[in-house]
């Protein structure tokens, strides 16, 4: 038994998370700066807050982020929970493993790679490149990330509970309503949060299927770095990173269990 | 004994006179008609046949893996017999999804919903019949009363201890009244003392609601106590079905009299059967063997001889020539209280447990270990058996 970290583990703790956080707490510093210069601190003000109020095309590709990530996050949840119970529940199937591969693979799969594979099929569909395209992008690749964290959840959901509602005299999709959506509720939830905070912060995939008039918040962002940081980024970049934070905050608080809810 | 012995002998009394199996023109509640299942390359259940009949307490007894919660599945609609039939009511049941099926069944688990209530939980069956919410109150209200749940309605189930869980589960699934309820390990979790009163309580529950009930269990004095009729299996098999002294008093195999209760087997060879007693010649007794016996058993085919420990009468000193005398002397013996058992070495090296009754208090001449000791029993005391 060992009491407490040693002083060693204090260190490691201490550099590795300032490692981590260091830039992060340096961007949200300076959102607050006066000063016009990104590395001059000028004193406390919020006025590139309220420049950012009056930069209209930065607000629009706020909302269409929001919108972006509302919408592929509810379609990549409502996917999800269908793809992990037909994966735990079906038994086997012919094509199962192949099934649980597909699902898996973008996972691992480089985020270039499936931008670009995306692009090429919306031009082969002769699809006009927009808010759809993105939308339907980030729900492709949101899906198999809610299916994991869903499909992990339910292959610990006791059986039993949803065959006792049908011995009650429910039929098979009610009782997945009333008995086993209510037991891996907490896992839908994060799975939405998760897919909802993935596809907030990214770039790469909505560059490939983009179009005019659906620049999205990081896409805005990163154009406008590469002019100059100005103060205005910093305030907007802190926004985001409170709305994920927020995001994997809930997702961590609802997949808590509540004190004493046995497992199952 | 102590108080819940006392509605056992009640119910016993009545239940002596109803005997449906008995009456050739009864039709069965339920019939199983060579059922066979297949798991893999496993067979569960291999051709099982069997009615119950409507107000029957039916027990499914066996050592874990025989097959029973396969049988119980079958019937609930969960699984479907690979050969065979199940029917209900005179109707096949092939074909009808779970939630069609007039029956409800406890589960081992429990399988309590958690995020509803204790009322939820029991309303749950009712709620799917459609029925007007004053009248699932009322029915549910009725229902935790049965089960001695009153004021517990609100609680989540895991703010229950594990008895009163066990409880919400019955009252789960009778509330629906079901033509039939499927007991599968019911008292399991339970200690011993709790089993033995909600074993009365499931007796009076079952009466009380004039319901059939089928319990699982592998639990020999739970199916003993609980039921009108054990069907004792075996490897997917049905060994014996009877009344629970049928299967004690006279069991049909070694498999089934080793498997109720104590027994001591002597094996031997048949050496005169006149029709209503058959003697044997065995290693173990060299004046011979006798049981009643009214099948003409070949000469000099092999038998087998099974007394209960409590059928075994001990003497201390030697008692006449007879058949049926065995000596030798105690190599163990435990003090249960009510009962002393002996275990007595025969000059053979089969070792034999005889039961006593501590009839008195005071005992003039105490038996200890390597005392000599000699063994009776009656003729009618023992069962011939054959396999
Ligand atoms: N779904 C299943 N898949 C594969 N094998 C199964 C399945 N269900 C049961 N079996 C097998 O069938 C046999 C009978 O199982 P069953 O559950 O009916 O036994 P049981 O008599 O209820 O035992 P216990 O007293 O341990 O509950 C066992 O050997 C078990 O391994
Ligand atoms: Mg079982």
């Amino acid at each position: 038994m060992t009491r407490g970290p040693t002083l060693f583990n204090r260190i490691s703790v201490f550099l590795g998370l300032g490692f981590l956080y260091a830039p992060i707490v340096l961007l949200v510093v300076y959102s607050f700066n006066a000063s016009r210069l990104v590395t001059v601190w000028g004193g406390f003000s919020t006025k590139w807050y309220a420049a950012l109020l009056k930069d209209q095309q930065m607000l629009d590709a706020i909302w269409i982020t929001v919108r972006l990530g509302l919408i592929s996050a509810t379609a990549a949840t409502v996917l999800g929970t269908l793809a992990a119970v037909a994966l735990v529940r079906s038994g086997r199937f012919r094509g199962r493993t192949l099934f649980t591969g597909m699902l898996q693979a973008p996972l691992v799969l480089p985020e270039v790679i499936l931008g670009l594979s995306l692009l090429l099929l919306f031009v082969a569909m002769g699809l006009q490149r927009g808010f759809w395209t993105v939308a339907v992008s980030h729900a492709t690749m949101t899906l198999c990330y809610a299916t994991v964290v869903i499909q992990a959840r339910l292959v610990s959901f006791d059986r039993a509970l949803e065959e006792a509602a049908q011995d009650l005299g429910c039929p098979p999709i009610r009782a997945f309503f009333l008995v086993t959506l209510p037991g891996i509720a907490p896992a839908v939830a994060a799975a939405w949060m998760l897919a909802f905070t993935l596809s907030l912060d990214d770039l790469v995939i909505a560059s490939f299927t983009a179009g005019p008039g659906s620049t999205t918040l990081p896409m805005r962002i990163y154009s406008q770095v590469r002019l100059g940081v100005n103060p205005e980024i910093n305030a907007v970049s802190t926004l985001l990173i409170a709305i994920v934070t927020l995001g994997v905050g809930i997702a961590t608080l609802v997949q808590r269990r509540p004190k004493g809810v046995p497992r199952g | 004994m102590n108080d819940p012995a006392r509605p056992r002998l009640n119910i016993g009394a009545i239940r002596e006179s109803f005997a449906p199996w008995a009456d050739p023109n009864a039709a069965p509640l339920v019939r199983f008609e060579g059922v066979y299942k297949q798991f893999g390359d496993e067979t569960a259940v291999k051709g099982v046949s069997f009615d119950i009949y409507e107000g029957e307490f039916f027990a499914l007894l066996g050592p874990s893996g025989c097959g029973k919660t396969t049988l119980m599945r079958m019937l609930a609609g969960f699984e479907a017999p690979d050969a065979g039939r199940v029917s209900l009511g005179g109707q096949d049941l092939a074909g009808q999804p779970p939630h069609r099926r007039p029956v409800n069944m406890m589960f081992q688990s429990y399988a309590l919903f958690p995020h509803l209530s204790v009322e939820q939980n029991i309303g749950f069956g009712l709620s799917q019949q459609g029925l007007p919410r004053a009248e699932i109150r009322a029915r549910v209200e009725e229902t935790l009363a049965l089960v001695k749940l009153e004021g517990l309605g609100r609680r989540r189930p895991h703010q229950l201890s594990g008895g009163q869980r066990q409880r919400v589960a019955l009252a789960r699934a009778i509330a629906p009244r079901p033509k039939m309820l499927l007991l599968d390990e019911p008292l399991a979790a339970l200690d011993k003392k709790l089993r033995e009163e909600t074993q009365f309580e499931l007796m009076r529950l079952q009466q009380t609601l004039g319901m059939t009930f089928l319990i699982v269990t592998h639990d020999q004095e739970e199916a003993m106590v609980v039921a009108d009729r054990i069907a004792v299996m075996s490897a997917g098999e049905i060994a014996q079905i009877g009344r629970p002294a049928e299967i004690y008093e006279t069991p049909n195999s070694r498999y089934v009299a080793d498997f109720i209760g104590d027994v001591n087997l002597f094996e031997g060879r048949v050496t005169g059967a006149d029709g209503t007693k058959v003697r044997l010649g065995s290693n173990d007794c060299p004046a011979g063997l006798e049981a009643l016996e009214d099948d003409h058993l070949a000469m000099g085919s092999p038998v087998w001889l099974a007394v209960r420990p409590e059928k075994l009468k001990l003497h201390l000193d030697p008692p006449g020539e007879t058949a049926n005398r065995l000596s030798g002397k105690v190599v163990d013996y435990g003090y249960l209280g009510d009962w002393t058992t002996y275990v007595v070495e025969l000059a053979s090296g089969r070792t034999v447990r005889a039961a006593v009754a501590n009839v008195s208090r005071l005992v003039e001449r105490p038996i200890g270990y390597g005392d000599p000791v000699w063994l009776t029993f009656a003729p009618d005391g023992a069962v011939v058996l054959t396999r």
